[in-house]
């Protein structure tokens, strides 16, 4: 059988295999991805982005349980951080997401940065692609977590949750600051503890905010308002309803907005596109480069020289290259 | 644009034993050296730890354990991965293990069994010696 | 403060005398210089070539030191100590079923052990019964299987309830298993307020280093006040929380990392017990300590000495506690787990032995020493006889229990005393910031604190800073070594009986009890809601320690380690 009828299967040992394939950039794994594509478009993709220590892991544990019962099958991407100086990395989120191991229609798997920033890791889209391709319902990716900046997750979610819990001292700070306009529902997780309303009232404030602005611009008058949602997560407390909110945004995009939802999957087509594309170029003129006796290395250390710039050179790289083929 | 496949291990501590000192100081040890830890912590039983293996498509398995009960769990694990046809992972065991019981543990398939005492370095040594990632087309 | 040990003249004169021989000394390194960059104890705490009164200068002898049996309590907490009574010899054991660690305990009592201590197997020491599949190939391995009321049975059978005092470690299932022995003991005839003995219950330590974990941290903390609640109505002699810091050390914590993290944890459990209503005075005496006694002899008589100054201040400043008996550090020790070598086994003696020097000189209450075959497995008997007679020998031999505290008023010990309480003091801030203990293991703090000191004392070794004998200087090979076999067929005999048992209980007086426990664990926490008696009337009823247990899975929700790094 082949690895595209394996996928297609569910085999689970097929698509462990092919995810790592496609996160080391293995070159078969284009035209695996180029067969899979067709198949892909009906499983729902959620992120879950906020800073660490917010409860993500133990969330997605109790979404992945509620989805269960409804009789969805799940996966989840959960992303940690590669250590800059070794390459290498430590990835625990699964410890909380223990009780669905067993589970046939569960499929967890842990990623590395690997360098990659924006909250998930390179590979993510086409990962999707794969596990959307087996046939999983709900996708959810866990972001890493780092607070700021994790905004790529919006590019491949159909609804993004941004999960914050109180005490945290400055997390609306940090969230106002890098990933407000990404949330399509907005988390209080740890409910119970002290502060919580505050955060809420806060977040609340701030969303209403960007609602007025909203107005005032006119963009998206009857647009979506994102609700903010307590959770206890390690009671199971508030589960429900988060994930009627998710049901309500997913509505919402379906029914009343499917402009939006056209938006998010155009802009995720586009980022796979524009992403891929950049890599084989890439590729392609390295090769192509060194076809001619040209290392990598040898011109990263003229470059160093400052006997060439590095803009010069692309330009005539690209310039050469492509003349001759038009 | 590296096309180095990067060794993807799972560190991993069966049965009820809490003790986890030594799991997370390998595991750290091994992230310094460049690998992919997953780490699930203390008390997975062996379906767990096969599973686990299976969708993390690890190279390699290495068990933690102190409490005596390896002669249960290391032979449940070796059997679920060869019934879910992932014999080729390699799996090393850590802890505390009787003497007489380490030729019994590897004639099972378990590789390597180190000891108290092992040194961080001659671990990695050894991983990187004895255990190759999965090739890149064999998808 | 008119009582500086060192006028203000005489710490003039030592001043100028010390700088001449500051002088001398690098003189002398030029010749030979010293034979390590950098001299520092076991917990990586930089030590001088020479402590003298400058170093205490300003040490108040009675505020500060003082008198044994007398606040602050710094050198101990009885004014008589080893010359009128010697600690309790406590050898910690458990192995294989009840009959054979019964058998274990009467030939330590023969020994001339003067206290009981028990080990449990993981599935005992987890809330789960033999005949669980989580328990597979655990049963009676690293400890004793107890299931049920019978097992408590065979495991006392022939020793007298209150003349010896007990020790089980224990921790989620304490209450359970403090049901079991009190039942049983009242079952036997025996009175529970003459009963004498300590249960380990100290969950927190758990969430931080051991990880035997079953519940979350609150209902975990709820069950602890419940049984400090009852021994104070109803158990009067027994120590309800042995307050422990031998497994942080354990798990790689530091000198001062063990003392402020038990000392807090210490801190939280009274603060939970005055929010049950509870009078400090009326519990705090029931409170104990466990520490770990390392390789490092003066690092760890000073830690010891600063526990105890640092809990009779904080009981008496932060908690108000009036009677003398509420501020003393009591405590067990324990050898040093860890810095045995399965290299060359027979060393692990002289390392025991020096850790229960520390252990004495430190004023403990009562001691474990490790036998040498411990890296392997449950020791022994040929090997837990010598480590007793180590402290038999440290007892009536060597002469260090003749007099009290000796080391007091050693310029190098009061100062690293000193040190240890400062650094201790520190984290206690922080962890006052932070908001408690709870919040502190929730952002794994403590957690990660403990695993940095783990992972840099291990690249010391490797890279030879810090020195083990057999592993990285003179190293040696693994010798088979003789040890005991715990025989997998007792497993499977466990669980008959086990099996058994159940059969034969009145299963609606069964159901009864074990509604109640529930319904007490549902409601909010008081003293109508005390799980204790209610688990007493359980386990005579025949309930087993996993059916219990499984109440308060189902009620109070399970925990699982985050394990950050």
């Amino acid at each position: 059988m082949s690895v595209v009828e394996q996928v297609l299967k569910g085999d689970v040992r097929a698509v462990a295999r092919l995810l790592r394939d496609i996160d080391d950039q293995v070159p078969s794994t284009r035209s695996i991805l180029q067969q899979l594509y067709p198949h892909t478009g009906n499983a729902y993709v959620i992120g879950i982005t906020g800073p660490p220590g917010a409860g993500k892991s133990t969330l997605v544990d109790q979404m992945t349980a509620y989805y269960r019962k409804q009789g969805k099958t799940v996966a989840i991407l959960a992303v940690d951080p590669t250590s800059p100086f070794s390459g290498g990395a430590i990835l625990g989120d699964r410890i909380r997401m223990q009780r669905h191991f067993l589970d046939k229609d569960v499929f967890i798997r842990s990623l590395a940065t690997r360098g990659h920033f924006g909250g998930i890791t390179k590979s993510t889209h086409d990962m999707i692609t794969v596990l959307d391709a087996m046939g999983k319902d709900i996708i959810m990716i866990e972001t890493v977590g780092v607070g700021q900046g994790e905004v790529e997750i919006a590019e491949c979610a159909h609804t993004t949750l941004v999960v914050t819990v109180p005490g945290l001292g400055d997390d609306i700070q940090a969230i106002k600051a890098g990933i407000m306009e990404i949330g399509n529902i907005f988390v209080v997780n740890k409910a119970d503890r002290e502060g919580a309303k505050k955060t809420v009232q806060e977040l609340r404030n701030l969303l209403e905010m960007g609602k007025k602005f909203r107005m005032e611009t006119g963009a998206g008058k009857n647009g979506w308002d994102p609700p903010v949602v307590e959770t206890q997560a390690h009671k199971g407390i508030g589960v429900d309803t988060l994930c009627g909110e998710i049901e309500k945004h997913r509505e919402y995009l379906t029914a009343q907005a499917p402009e939006e939802l056209e938006q998010i999957m155009l802009k995720r087509a586009l980022h796979q596109f524009s992403a891929t594309l950049k890599d084989e170029l890439f590729k392609e003129v390295i090769k192509r480069m060194e076809g001619k006796g040209l290392k990598l290395e040898d011109v990263a250390k003229k470059i160093m020289a400052k006997e060439i710039d590095p803009y010069s050179l692309s330009r005539t790289l690209i310039k050469e290259e492509f003349k001759e083929d038009a | 644009m590296s096309q180095e496949r990067r060794l993807r291990i799972l560190v991993a501590k069966p049965g009820l034993d809490g003790h986890d000192r030594g799991a997370r100081v390998i595991a750290r040890a091994l992230r310094d050296a460049g690998f992919e830890v997953i780490y699930t912590g203390c008390h997975q039983t062996p379906e767990q730890i096969v599973q686990t293996a299976i969708q993390e498509d690890v190279d390699l398995i290495g068990l933690s354990i102190l409490s005596g009960a390896h002669n249960y769990s290391f032979p449940r694990i070796m059997e679920l991965l060869k019934e879910n046809g992932a014999d080729d992972i390699t799996v090393i065991g850590g802890g505390i293990f009787p003497l007489e019981d380490i030729p019994r543990l590897k004639e099972i398939g378990i590789k390597e069994i180190f000891t108290p005492g092992s040194k961080l370095e001659d671990i990695v040594k050894w991983i990187r010696e004895n255990v190759k990632p999965r090739k890149m087309d064999a998808a | 403060m008119g009582n500086k040990i060192f006028s203000e003249s005489a710490i003039e004169r030592i001043e100028q005398e010390y700088k001449e021989w500051l002088k001398d000394y690098e003189k002398a390194l030029q010749k030979l210089p010293e034979r390590l960059e950098r001299f520092s104890t076991v917990s990586d705490m930089e030590v001088k070539p020479l402590y003298t009164p400058l170093d205490i200068k300003n040490k108040d002898y009675l505020e500060e030191i003082g008198f044994p049996g007398r606040y602050p309590f710094t050198r101990g907490v009885q004014t008589t100590m080893y010359r009128a009574r010697l600690w309790t010899m406590r050898m910690f054991a458990g192995l294989g079923t009840a009959e054979q660690t019964n058998e274990r305990f009467h030939y330590l009592i023969n020994h001339g052990e003067t206290g009981l201590s028990t080990a449990f197997d993981f599935p005992t020491l987890m809330g789960y019964d033999t005949d669980s599949p989580l328990a597979r190939g655990e049963c009676g391995r690293c400890g004793v299987a107890i299931d049920t009321i019978e097992d408590m049975q065979r495991l006392f059978a022939g020793i007298n309830l209150e003349e010896v005092t007990t020790s089980m470690t224990i921790n989620p299932p304490a209450s359970v298993i403090w049901a079991m022995y009190i039942a049983n003991a009242e079952n036997e005839g025996y009175d529970r307020k003459k009963l004498g003995g300590t249960i380990q219950n100290d969950c927190l330590k758990e969430f931080i280093a051991q990880k035997t974990l079953m519940l979350p941290p609150e209902p975990s903390l709820r069950l602890v006040v419940d049984t400090v609640e009852f021994g104070t109505r109803e158990v009067p002699r027994w120590n309800t929380i042995s307050i422990s810091g031998y497994h942080i050390r354990e798990a790689g914590a530091t000198a001062v990392q063990e003392l402020a993290f038990t000392i807090y944890d210490g801190i939280t459990y009274v603060e939970e017990c005055i929010k049950r209503g509870l009078n400090v005075d009326d519990f705090a005496g029931r409170l104990s300590f466990f520490w770990n006694s390392h390789i490092d002899f003066f690092e760890e008589i000073a830690k010891m000495r600063a526990a105890r100054r640092m809990w009779a201040r904080i009981m008496k400043e932060r908690f108000k506690a009036q009677k003398p008996r509420s501020m003393l550090c009591r405590f067990h020790v324990q050898t040093a787990g860890c810095s045995l070598t399965a290299q060359e086994p027979y060393n692990n003696i002289i390392r025991t032995t020096t850790e229960a020097l520390a252990a004495i000189l430190g004023g403990c209450q009562s001691l474990h020493t490790n036998s040498l075959d411990e890296v392997y497995m449950i020791p022994s008997e040929f090997a837990v006889r010598i480590a007793l007679r180590t402290q038999q020998i440290l007892a009536d031999e060597v002469g260090v229990a003749n007099v009290i505290d000796p080391l007091a008023g050693s310029y190098f010990v009061e100062a690293l005393t000193d040190r240890m309480e400062e650094e201790a003091l520190e984290y206690i801030r922080k962890l006052d910031e932070m908001g408690g203990m709870v919040a502190a293991i929730e952002k794994n703090y403590p957690q990660m604190e403990i695993a940095d000191s783990a992972y840099r004392f291990q690249q010391q070794v490797e890279s030879g800073e810090k020195v083990i004998i057999g592993i990285n200087k003179f190293p040696s090979e693994i010798p088979p070594l003789e040890v005991i076999h715990i025989d997998p067929e007792i497993e499977r005999l466990q669980i008959e009986r086990l099996h058994q048992f159940k059969e034969r209980r009145d299963k609606v007086k069964l159901q009864k009890a074990l509604d109640e426990l529930r319904k007490r664990c549902e409601g909010p926490p008081c003293w109508e809601n005390n799980v204790m008696p209610a688990l007493i009337e359980a386990v005579k009823a025949g309930a087993t320690e996993q059916e219990c247990c499984d109440v308060y899975r189902e009620v109070f929700g399970t925990y699982t380690d985050p394990a950050s790094f």
